[in-house]
């Protein structure tokens, strides 16, 4: 199905070979003992699987669907509505995704193709340390720096300069959709620049030197033969992006404002899935700790998916290149 | 070992005369070129003509700095940092370096074909070819295709490819693909076409194919050719540049002359041990 | 060729071609250099935007981090901002504590199990290798407040279905790290298995070529060749564990003194900066800075160190 991008220099034996191999005795203690310990393994994430889903089953008999489409989250009247919960998942996420591709897939670009040679290690390596940086700093630094710029200036002056209108006219209180949104973007942007980079890097220089000599201008280059080249790889990175930003929980909890009601504004606070499941988990009733369930059985499908996909991109990029 | 390959059909003039291909109007002129690495001489003092229309090849041992030479025609080290090339690189009545032409813009009068094939994976056949056309600006569909039909012609690849156009560049193989690197870069009728090593990676009979295309194509376009084959070299080129990695390491001219002659009766010392295999 | 009569030279048509190419290609020439030169600026300006935050979060870590810390700082433990006295909090020694105890169980015995997993998964094409890894991938991809509540249910509660009894035993680090454990091993088993099929099919298949046993050549050869790349990939599992907020968020408790039983409530310090930042008292708040600083410069020490050590391994390999 699928396998871990590395190059062979000679063929694997195939399973059947190998236990003709392991004849020896020492050998089935070998194979024991990685079969027993994966087993654990994956007994346990069996288990915990299939607790998320069970736990969530009296909430779904409870409410049913409307789970997923329903306005209200309340404790008090057992009414469990997670829409404005998903709606303000999708949306932090949505401008997280807004600034972090252009941003870093230029960024990307520019470390392989513009940047001189004894820059490109540094530079990368300090993108990345953005990566290694725990998810509660970002969201102290979040709520204690940013909330307040926010709040001051930049809200204001957005609803300034565009009168108030949708998507500005709530007023401002720095903690918002907005801010939450901001924070996920620099969270994942070392993750999309780490992989674009990658994946522009392996668009051999041969196939750039064929372009340049027919007339192109770099850009020209880059537009029609790198990107297109690179394209597969960095779909792979969005993806894999996307589900990071989905299931961000520490950071965002800190700076939404944890609001079950409809977001109708970018400065208004909301709330998404997982800081939710985080938050509410303390004071829960049994059956809202059924719901918070459904709410993290609904962001593990949805990451799960967003992951697979990535992945799949990923591999087939790494794929093709080593192909041609 | 005297080497039989003396005895090989050398490229002649156009119908069969012996003409010296040095008579006749110029394509290029190397005066004074050198080109350096961050201070470090890769060749020096190259000067020669190439003569319009015929084949010339750059041959000798590695190291020479044939490939370097080369790649100085269509200003691909403007990519090196720290690369430099001195001297006067004349394309007709231009000078290369001199700053009267951009390098975007030399391209599409002197193309390259490289030593491994290189088309782009990402589109089909006839994107492929059209590309040079395409990034200059190019767009209506009948000129494309007319260039497009044009140069595969010209590559030899019409037929086999021309009911596939939509297809994958990756369907074809190896001395396919080689051959529609060769028909993109004729696509934007360049004066010029540099190939370096282009058979190198291909099996004997591509390498035939692809020898007989320089033969076709020289009347359409000034070729000239990098190659480590001496036998390649005596079948398909007019006029030939030996080379070699002088004492300081550095690419040196040693000989330039008409292909039968330098094949028969050079005139450096050096340039006979070359041919009977005694180096390289 | 010359026949010595003046023949009407049909046109060229790849003559015609080439003077129309080059015609278009000059008159397009300098609007496709401007776009292209503005492009790549805009990237190269792209660069530097998201180099920002980086240099942002640090600046703040630093001016507003640094002058917290103290021997108090370290030594000491928390104390509730007084009416007397709102500007004294004590240290956060406790948290550093928990934080050690509850990150080393979990590292025990994550690393052991991430390791043998990846070398599963490295040797194996089965079936059940192959759904394993993508288990693993899976579960790296979840948002770890799950395992935090997986924790809660198995370990702080226990477990009372379908006939098995665990009993709980509270909120406690060990649930702490049950969590952050289970987080880990994934982790470690992905890095692990490339790091080990990194290894040259010919040193793996010669000590199997020889007669030994499965067992010793895994222990005596592939391990130890793939020893830089499984150090840096447990060392990244780890720096990733130490930052870790959510899985312990609702398990562990708020210990505020200073315990190295994990059996009993623990403080973290992530956990620490969550509570401290999200609290009315500006001192408190103004004091997550200080413990964010400690907690960067660790996940940023074991990240260099990580790929130091796997430097110098290599070096001393040859």
């Amino acid at each position: 199905m699928t396998d871990a991008p590395v190059i062979r220099t000679t063929p694997k034996l195939p399973l059947s070979e190998e236990k003709k191999l392991s004849s020896v005795k020492g050998d089935s203690v070998h194979w024991a003992v990685l079969y027993g310990v994966s087993g654990l393994f994956a007994l346990i994430c069996a288990v915990f699987l299939i607790s998320v889903v069970v736990s969530s089953i009296p909430a779904w008999r409870h409410s049913g669907l409307s789970i997923i489409y329903s306005r209200v989250w309340n404790q008090g009247t057992n009414s469990f509505g997670a829409l404005p919960i998903i709606a303000g998942t999708l949306a932090t996420t949505a401008i997280a995704l807004l600034f972090a591709i252009p941003i870093g897939v230029g960024s990307a670009l520019a470390i392989v193709h513009v940047l001189p040679d004894r820059l490109r290690i540094p530079l990368s390596s300090l993108v990345e340390l953005l990566a290694a940086v725990p998810s509660v700093v970002y969201g102290l630094w979040g709520l204690l720096v940013l909330a307040p710029w926010f709040e001051h200036s930049v809200e204001p002056g957005l609803a300034a300069v565009t009168g108030h209108k949708f998507p500005f006219q709530a007023p401002p209180e720095g903690v918002s959709l907005l801010l939450a949104g901001c924070v996920l973007f620099v969270m994942i942007l070392p993750m999309i620049v780490a992989l674009s980079r990658d994946a522009i890097a392996i668009v051999p220089h041969d196939q750039f030197e064929g372009a340049l000599s027919v007339g192109a201008t770099k850009w020209q280059v880059v537009r029609k033969v790198v990107l297109p080249g690179a394209r597969t790889g960095i779909v792979g990175a969005v993806t894999l992006a996307t589900a990071r930003a989905l299931g961000e929980t520490v950071a965002v909890a800190m700076v939404i404002g944890l609001n079950p009601l409809f977001p109708h504004s970018l400065f208004s606070t909301a709330s998404t899935l997982a800081s939710t499941i985080a938050l509410q988990f303390q004071d829960a009733t049994p059956l809202e700790v059924a719901a918070l369930g459904a709410l993290a059985l609904i962001l593990m499908v949805m990451t799960a998916v967003v992951n697979w996909f990535g992945r799949r991109l990923v591999r087939h990029s790494a794929y093709r290149a080593g192909v041609l | 070992m005297v080497d039989p390959m003396m005895m090989v059909t050398v490229s002649s003039g156009v119908d069969g005369q012996e003409s010296d291909p040095r008579s006749g109007p110029l394509s290029m002129r190397f005066e004074d070129v050198s080109v350096t690495f961050n201070g470090r001489t890769a060749i020096r003092d190259v000067n020669f003509d190439v003569p319009k229309n015929k084949v010339t090849s750059l041959i000798g041992p590695s190291g020479s700095g044939k490939t370097t030479l080369l790649r100085a025609i269509n200003r691909l080290h403007d990519l090196t940092k720290g690369a430099v090339v001195s001297g006067s690189i004349r394309l007709g009545n231009t000078d290369i370096y001199g700053g009267e032409i951009p390098a975007t813009l030399l391209r599409t009068r002197v193309g390259m074909v490289f030593q491994r094939p290189n088309p782009f994976p990402t589109m089909s056949i006839f994107d492929n070819v059209v590309s040079g056309l395409r990034f200059n600006g190019i767009r209506k569909r009948s000129v494309l295709e007319e260039a497009a039909e044009s140069a595969l012609i010209g590559a030899a690849l019409w037929d086999s490819v021309s009911n596939r156009m939509k297809a994958h560049a990756s369907t074809l193989s190896g001395g396919e693909q080689q051959r529609l690197c060769i028909a993109r870069a004729l696509a934007v009728e360049p004066e010029v076409l540099l190939m370096d090593e282009p058979t190198s990676s291909l099996d004997p009979i591509s390498m035939r194919l692809i020898e007989e295309l320089v033969g076709e194509l020289k009347s359409r376009v000034t070729i000239v050719i990098v190659t480590h084959n001496m036998q390649q070299a005596a079948r398909v080129s007019d006029l030939c540049a030996f080379f070699l990695m002088g004492a300081d390491r550095a690419g040196e001219q040693i000989e330039v002359a008409p292909t039968r002659k330098l094949f028969s009766d050079p005139d450096d010392p050096r340039t006979l041990d070359y041919i009977q295999g005694r180096f390289g | 060729m010359t026949t010595g009569v003046i023949e009407e030279i049909p046109p060229d048509p790849i003559l015609e071609r080439r003077e129309m190419v080059q015609r278009v290609a000059r008159r397009t020439f300098e609007r496709r250099m401007r776009v292209s030169q503005a492009m790549i600026g805009l990237c190269a300006v792209g660069l530097l935007v998201a180099l920002v935050p980086l240099f942002a979060i640090l600046y703040s870590l630093i001016s507003k981090g640094v002058h917290w810390w103290s021997i108090d700082f370290f030594t000491k433990v928390p104390q509730f901002p007084s009416l007397i006295d709102p500007n004294e909090v004590g240290g956060i020694s406790n948290a550093i504590i928990g934080s050690l105890v509850i990150d080393a169980i979990a590292a025990l015995f994550a690393i052991p199990i991430g390791v043998v997993a990846g070398l599963f998964l490295a040797e194996s094409t089965s079936k059940f290798a192959n759904a394993l890894r993508t288990t693993a991938e899976i579960m790296t991809g979840l948002p770890s407040i799950l395992l935090g509540i997986f924790a809660y249910q198995m370990i702080v509660i226990g477990f009372n279905e379908w006939g098995i009894k665990l009993p709980g035993i509270g909120f406690s680090g060990l649930a702490g790290s049950f969590a952050i454990g289970i987080l880990m091993i994934p982790i470690i088993m992905k890095a692990s298995e490339t790091a080990l099929r990194a290894v040259p099919a010919p040193i793996r298949e010669a000590g199997l070529a020889l007669g030994a046993r499965r067992g010793v050549v895994a222990r005596k050869v592939i391990i130890p060749t793939a020893l830089p790349g499984l150090v840096t990939a447990v060392l990244l599992a780890f720096s990733r564990a130490v930052g870790e907020t959510a899985p312990i968020l609702w398990v562990i408790g708020a210990s505020t003194v200073v315990s190295w039983n994990p059996k009993k409530e623990m403080a973290s310090m992530p956990l620490q900066i969550f509570q401290s930042a999200t609290s009315p008292y500006v001192s408190l708040r103004e004091e997550a800075w200080g413990i964010a600083l400690l907690l960067v410069v660790i996940v940023l020490v074991i990240n260099l160190g990580s790929r130091l050590l796997a430097a110098w391994l290599q070096r001393e390999r040859r």
